[in-house]
């Protein structure tokens, strides 16, 4: 992991002070409420429904150990006693009060996290693969860049008050768990024909109002110009980028009114007239910067044998969870696990303080302790032996974080709706709640399904790239939730189409299960839910939706 | 209204020209892009030093050769969430290599002065409140930068290559 050097312990110390003086001001009075919020959401500080909302940073969902075991006493300290994923690889804490985030963020201070730039018109934090540095088909680790593109984007001068939010992700595996193509800049690590590793730049993806899928502005970029390309088209976008509408005001709606050729004609005039020397990462920079993420030792892990076969006979349940949890991982002997924090009938991507502590010890324990956090609001081990398994398994099933539901119907992704956020239209939470009770009996029967859920049009629930994606909107008064078929948010990334009239609230459970019985009706073998919607249309699943009523 | 420039509150030398204005007898004037336009013949005859004042929505770079007639460039924030002014700062200082007085107008808070100091501004027109709160202490509130900018901070990730191939001269 990235470990801070004596350079970002000092610039964390002195953005903990601004903020403390922020925070002072304003509660003096010499600060307006207009001109505190920018300050505070530059600091992930959101005012929400019922209190303060404390967004903070896990760059490119990497934690520590000990990381996480201050995100546990940041959650019992000032919080509820438990914390909330999201589907940006951070955490939410719900109920702040604003007096003390100032001594949050020094805490968080202490283990080299914090909460700059959660919020507020700028850049987010990158998003990774979770399984970076275990994955079988990686071509090479992203996060030696996420860390330089963190950097580099760390209150940067001309670029801390664009248009609008701006996000980044980078994969470093031709499998994109990174949601590559739904970022406003995407980064997949390629291989040229000379055999040199690069990146293809996409730019202009988002969801929102518009959903769009980003598009290849170059095909192959060398590694030592992407900080100096990423300006240039940060550069096209400050200057061009709309300013008038809130809602088009990302850079996909810049991409979608210019056109990609337009876009990439200006993105590389700006990019050829830029000094690029400053900016340029030699070889010994990116190597630098890797040292600080070692490649796994390659030597194998005992292999598990007869002891992993007995255990998986004796124990369904551990069977079940290896079957589902648990991937391959590139060096024999090892696995990567999945913690599910979707457990039917929970909020989804909630974790208790309690919680937080054993996965660290559990990490300690057995994996190194390394822990990633997903996109879809769920926790990885990235670097278990096989032999370790069993025992890991026993202690997770005891804080009920053994839910074996990774990638099925039950393990949904949404945002906190109304419950928690002011902009939400309609509660996600609940929803989630009876649709993963409802479908977990037979989702082993189902097999891969993802249901993404947002309570608002902001889409924070990635409902358009999910498989089943449910939006809920307010019709006077009321709940109701329009669905999208087909959407998918991998490498065959896919924007889901609204299959008709939006459903109410407590018609949702009997909606979903009805789509669910005309894709097992007419699956062929082997075919995931979005091959089965390409291939058939929509028409039978509308037919069957809209004809009982 | 108070003007900060070299890191202290200063008289303003400068005279703003509103558009339909007299041409006064004043030895530096601030014509807005408009009137430059109209009147750049006139205007370029008189004995003053010129001043600029730029709109955010139009690039530096259509200035051409009469950028050198200009000792100080105006440009603005509208609204301070309007960020457009930092790209232009950063072209004219790093790009078209302007020395003048690079100033910035409008929405002008406390807390992006360092980011305006770091695009390559060094004069700040502000509000009154500024002279009885400390926002001189702004521009100090940090040394460690990791971008390279036009305030010739040397970056960390210049300073981390420097100290990695033991060059010592880049403290």
């Amino acid at each position: 992991m990235y470990r801070y050097d004596s350079y970002d312990h000092r610039f964390l110390e002195e953005r903990v002070a601004q903020y403390r003086d922020q925070v002072r001001r304003r509660l003096a009075g010499l600060l307006s409420e207009d001109e505190f919020k920018p300050l505070r959401l530059m600091n992930g500080l959101y005012l929400q429904l019922h209190a303060y909302m404390l967004r903070v940073a896990i760059p490119y969902g990497t934690l520590s150990s000990r990381q996480l075991r201050m995100l546990a006493h940041i959650a019992r300290r000032y919080d509820r006693g438990f914390g909330h994923f999201t589907t940006r690889q951070n955490i939410q804490f719900h109920w702040i009060k604003l007096e003390e985030t100032p001594d949050i963020l020094a805490d968080l201070a202490t283990v080299e996290m914090h909460a700059i730039q959660t919020s507020g018109n700028s850049f987010r934090n990158t998003t990774a693969d979770p399984w970076a540095g275990a994955a079988v088909d990686e071509i090479e680790d992203p996060r030696p860049y996420c860390e330089i593109i963190r950097q580099w984007s760390t209150l940067h001068p001309e670029f801390s008050f664009l248009p609008r939010k701006f996000k980044i992700a980078l994969s470093g595996a031709p499998s994109d768990r990174a949601a590559v193509r739904i970022h406003d800049i995407g980064l997949y690590l390629r291989r040229n024909e000379a055999g040199e590793v690069g990146f293809e730049v996409l730019v202009g993806g988002g969801l929102g109002r518009t959903p769009l899928l980003a598009e290849t502005v170059r095909t192959f970029l060398p590694k030592r110009h992407l900080l100096s390309y990423l300006e240039a088209i940060l550069r096209i976008y400050n200057q061009y980028g709309r300013r008038d509408n809130l809602y088009k005001s990302r850079i996909k709606i810049l991409v979608q009114s210019l056109g990609i050729a337009r876009l990439r004609d200006e993105v590389e005039a700006e990019w050829a007239a830029m000094d690029k020397e400053e900016l340029s990462l030699p070889e010994d920079a990116i190597a630098d910067m890797a040292r600080h993420f070692p490649a796994m030792d390659p030597t194998p892990a005992p292999a598990d044998g007869d002891a992993m076969r007995a255990a998986l006979a004796a124990e369904p349940g551990f069977a079940r969870w290896v079957e589902q949890n648990v991937a391959p991982h590139k060096v024999p002997g090892y696995a990567i696990v999945n913690i599910s924090l979707k457990e039917p009938g929970a909020t989804p991507g909630d974790c208790t303080g309690e919680q937080m502590e054993l996965v660290a010890d559990l990490a300690d324990r057995y994996g190194k302790g390394e822990i990633r956090v997903t996109h879809e609001q769920n926790l990885v081990l990235p670097q278990i032996r096989r032999v370790d398994l069993l025992a890991l398994w026993r202690s997770l099933a005891s804080a009920r974080l053994a839910t074996a539901n990774i990638g099925l119907a039950s393990a949904i992704i949404a945002c906190p709706g109304m419950d928690y956020c002011s902009l939400a239209t309609a509660r996600s939470i609940p929803v989630a709640q009876r649709l993963a009770l409802a479908l977990a009996p037979r989702e082993r029967e189902i097999g891969d399904l993802q249901i993404k859920i947002s309570g608002c049009i902001n889409a924070c629930g990635h409902h358009h790239v999910g498989h089943i994606g449910l939006l809920g909107v307010d019709k006077n008064g009321e709940e109701f939730y329009q669905i999208t078929l087909g959407g998918s948010a991998d490498e065959h990334a896919a924007v889901g189409a609204i299959i008709g009239p939006a459903v109410k609230s407590d018609e949702i459970v009997h909606s979903v299960d009805t789509i669910v019985d005309v894709y097992l009706r007419l699956r062929a073998d082997g075919e995931r839910f979005p091959e089965t919607y390409r291939r058939v249309g929509a028409k039978p699943f509308k037919e069957a939706l809209y004809a009982a009523h | 209204m108070p003007l900060i420039k070299g890191g202290r509150f200063v008289a303003d030398p400068w005279h703003a020209l509103s558009d339909d204005e007299p041409i006064p007898e004043a030895p530096r004037l601030i014509v807005s892009y408009a009137r430059w336009l109209k009147e750049r013949d006139v205007l370029a005859l008189l004995p003053a030093q010129l001043g600029l004042r730029l709109p955010n929505d139009v690039s530096a770079a259509k200035l051409g050769d009469d950028l050198d007639r200009f000792a100080l460039i105006a440009l603005s924030f509208p609204r301070f969430t309007d960020g457009r002014a930092y790209s232009q700062a950063r072209l004219l200082r790093g790009r078209l290599r302007f020395t003048g007085e690079l100033r910035a107008e409008g929405d002008v808070l406390r807390d992006q002065l360092l980011f305006m100091r770091r695009c390559g501004f060094d004069a700040f027109t502000v509000s009154e409140r500024a002279l009885f709160e400390d926002w001189l202490q702004a521009f100090r509130e940090f040394d460690v930068f990791y971008q390279p900018a036009e305030d010739r901070q040397i970056s960390l990730l210049r300073r981390r290559l420097a100290a990695a191939r033991g060059d010592f001269t880049v403290a």
